[in-house]
C-alpha cells in the first residue's frame, strides 16, 4: 500500500526521486479517502511549483481536494492520461495515476517528506 | 455517514459510481427512511389535500399515488411529495426529510377540525429496490402480483419477507423499481431479506450519493437544491404538476399571474466539455457575463458526462444554447441539455 521506496507529504502525495527528477502523484489513502475521482486539474509543463502549496486540483463526486507539491521547482511532464482516465487514481496511484514530474531546485527539501513508516504512523491517526 | 435532515445516513457503501452501475444495470437497495410520512384521515381529509397542493387529486383512485409541489401563497415551494391514497378518506404524505416539521407545521395550521393528522415517520421505515431487476428480485419474497402493479399505482397490506408491507412502483432514479414501506421493527429483517434475495442478481447496497447521481441523470429535480420557497414549479419546469383548472388551492392565484405575466428564470439542464464537476451556486456564464446559478451538478457516471441542473434567463433555456460555468475561476464551456439525460432503455453503461 505504501512503498518504501517512496516519500510522503502530510497532505497524501508521494515523492518518487528519479535521478535528478522527482515524479509526484496521491496516495492509496487520499485515493480511497476521495473514492471515484473524476477529475484532475494539472499544472502546465513549465509552471513553477512550491514546496506544500497548491499545484492541481482533483474531484470526485464527493468532493474537490487541492494537490500540494511536495518539491519546489520546474514541472517538465504532466499525466495527460489522468483527463481521459482519471479513475486510475483509485486502481493504480503509484503506477499509471502518477501526475506530474518536477525537476526540483533543491532535492535536499525531500528530506521534510515523511518515509513509510511514518507515513503509515500519520494515516493510522488520521483513521481512527 | 453524514447528518441529513437529523437522520445518520451513509453516502455510499462500497463507492458511488458502483452503487450508480448497480442500480442501472441490476439492482439497488436504498434506506431512505429518513422521508416523512403523514396520514391524514377523516371525510374532510381529500378536499383539503386537493386545497394543499398543486397537481389534481380529483381522480385519484385507491392505491394509486401522485407526485406534486405544496406552495405558500406566493406560489413558492414548501415541498415536493407523493399523496398516496390509502383509502376513500386516508391519505398518506411522503415528504422530504429535511422538511418535515416544517411540512407538519403548516399541515396543522391549515388543516380542519375533520382531519386527523398524525406524523408516521418514526413508526414506517422505508426501502428503495431500484433497477432493472428489481421486480424479479421482489417476486422472490412476496407471491403479491408485481405484474398488475403499474407506475405510481401501489398494494397495500402484501407479504414481503413474512412482514406486512405497501409496495408502490415508485422512485428516484430513472430506473423501474419499488419502495417498499414497513414497519420500522421489521426494516432490518426486510432489508436483509432483500439483499440475500437479490445477491444472485448482483444487487447492492446503495447510499445517498449514488441517489443524487441516479435522479440527476433522471432529470429529478431535490428540494433545498433545485428548488425551495422561493421558487415556483412553473420555474422548475412542473408546469404539469400545476393543475389551474381543478379549483382554489394555496398559491393558485400566484401561479396563474406567472403564467400569463411569463418566467424571469428557467431552471435547465447543462453538459460541460470538461469533467470537472459543477457545485450547488458556481456561476452560469454566457458571453463571460454571469446570467444564472447552478442548483444541482455532477459526474454522470452512466452517461459519462458533467452534467448539472441550474438557472437561466429564458432566453437561453432552449436546449443547445452555450453557456459556461464558472468553476474555481475558469469559465468551463458547456450547453443546454434536453432533460432527462438519462432514459431508462437508451442505452448508457
Amino acid at each position: 500500500m505504501y512503498p518504501k521506496e517512496l516519500r510522503y507529504s502530510k497532505e497524501h502525495e508521494w515523492a518518487k526521486v528519479e535521478g535528478t527528477r522527482v515524479r509526484v502523484g496521491i496516495t492509496q489513502f487520499a485515493a480511497d479517502r476521495l473514492s471515484d475521482v473524476v477529475y484532475v486539474e494539472l499544472p502546465k509543463v513549465g509552471a513553477e511549483v512550491t514546496f506544500m502549496e497548491s499545484f492541481g486540483v482533483v474531484e470526485s463526486v464527493k468532493a474537490v481536494s487541492d494537490l500540494y507539491a511536495p518539491v519546489t521547482g520546474k514541472v517538465v511532464e504532466i499525466n495527460d492520461g489522468l483527463t481521459e482516465k482519471p479513475e486510475v487514481i483509485n486502481t493504480d496511484p503509484y503506477g499509471q495515476a502518477w501526475m506530474i514530474v518536477v525537476e526540483p531546485r533543491d532535492l535536499s527539501e525531500l528530506s521534510k517528506l515523511l518515509d513509510a513508516d511514518a507515513y503509515m504512523a500519520l494515516i493510522g491517526e488520521q483513521r481512527s | 455517514m453524514v447528518s441529513f435532515g437529523g437522520w445518520e445516513m451513509p453516502v455510499q457503501y462500497t463507492g458511488i459510481i458502483e452503487e450508480h452501475r448497480a442500480v442501472r444495470t441490476r439492482a439497488g437497495l436504498f434506506d431512505v427512511s429518513h422521508m416523512g410520512e403523514v396520514d391524514l384521515v377523516g371525510s374532510g381529509a381529500r378536499p383539503f389535500v386537493q386545497r394543499l397542493v398543486t397537481n389534481d387529486l380529483g381522480r385519484l383512485a385507491v392505491s394509486q399515488a401522485r407526485y406534486t409541489p405544496m406552495c405558500t401563497p406566493g406560489g413558492g415551494i414548501i415541498d415536493d411529495l407523493l399523496v398516496y391514497a390509502l383509502g376513500a378518506d386516508h391519505l398518506m404524505l411522503v415528504v422530504n426529510a429535511a422538511n418535515t416539521a416544517e411540512d407538519l407545521a403548516w399541515i396543522r395550521e391549515h388543516g380542519p377540525e375533520n382531519v386527523r393528522v398524525t406524523d408516521r415517520t418514526d413508526e414506517i421505515a422505508l426501502l428503495a429496490l431500484q433497477g432493472p431487476r428489481a421486480q424479479e428480485i421482489l417476486l422472490r419474497l412476496t407471491t403479491a402480483p408485481l405484474d398488475a402493479i403499474r407506475y405510481y399505482w401501489f398494494l397495500d397490506g402484501v407479504e414481503v419477507a413474512g412482514r406486512r408491507a405497501l409496495v408502490s412502483r415508485t422512485g428516484y432514479t430513472g430506473e423501474d423499481g419499488f419502495e417498499i414501506y414497513v414497519d420500522a421493527g421489521h426494516a432490518v429483517h426486510v432489508w436483509g431479506a432483500l439483499l440475500e434475495a437479490g445477491g444472485g442478481a448482483g444487487i447492492l447496497p446503495a447510499g445517498l450519493g449514488a441517489r443524487d447521481t441516479l435522479r440527476l441523470e433522471a432529470g429529478i429535480l431535490l428540494h433545498g437544491n433545485d428548488m425551495d420557497k422561493t421558487i415556483t414549479p412553473l420555474e422548475v419546469g412542473l408546469g404539469w404538476t400545476v393543475k389551474l383548472g381543478k379549483g382554489e388551492f394555496i398559491g393558485a392565484q400566484a401561479l396563474q399571474r406567472q403564467q400569463r405575466e411569463g418566467l424571469g428564470r428557467c431552471l435547465v439542464g447543462f453538459t460541460l466539455r470538461e469533467r470537472a464537476i459543477a457545485r450547488h451556486g458556481f456561476p452560469i456564464l454566457r458571453d463571460g457575463k454571469p446570467v444564472g446559478q447552478v442548483t444541482s451538478g455532477s459526474f454522470g457516471p452512466t452517461v459519462e458526462n458533467s452534467i448539472g441542473l441550474g438557472f437561466v434567463p429564458p432566453a437561453y433555456a432552449e436546449p443547445g444554447q452555450q453557456i459556461a460555468v464558472e468553476i474555481r475561476g475558469r469559465a468551463v464551456q458547456g450547453a443546454v441539455a434536453k432533460l432527462p439525460f438519462y432514459k431508462r432503455g437508451t442505452g448508457g453503461a
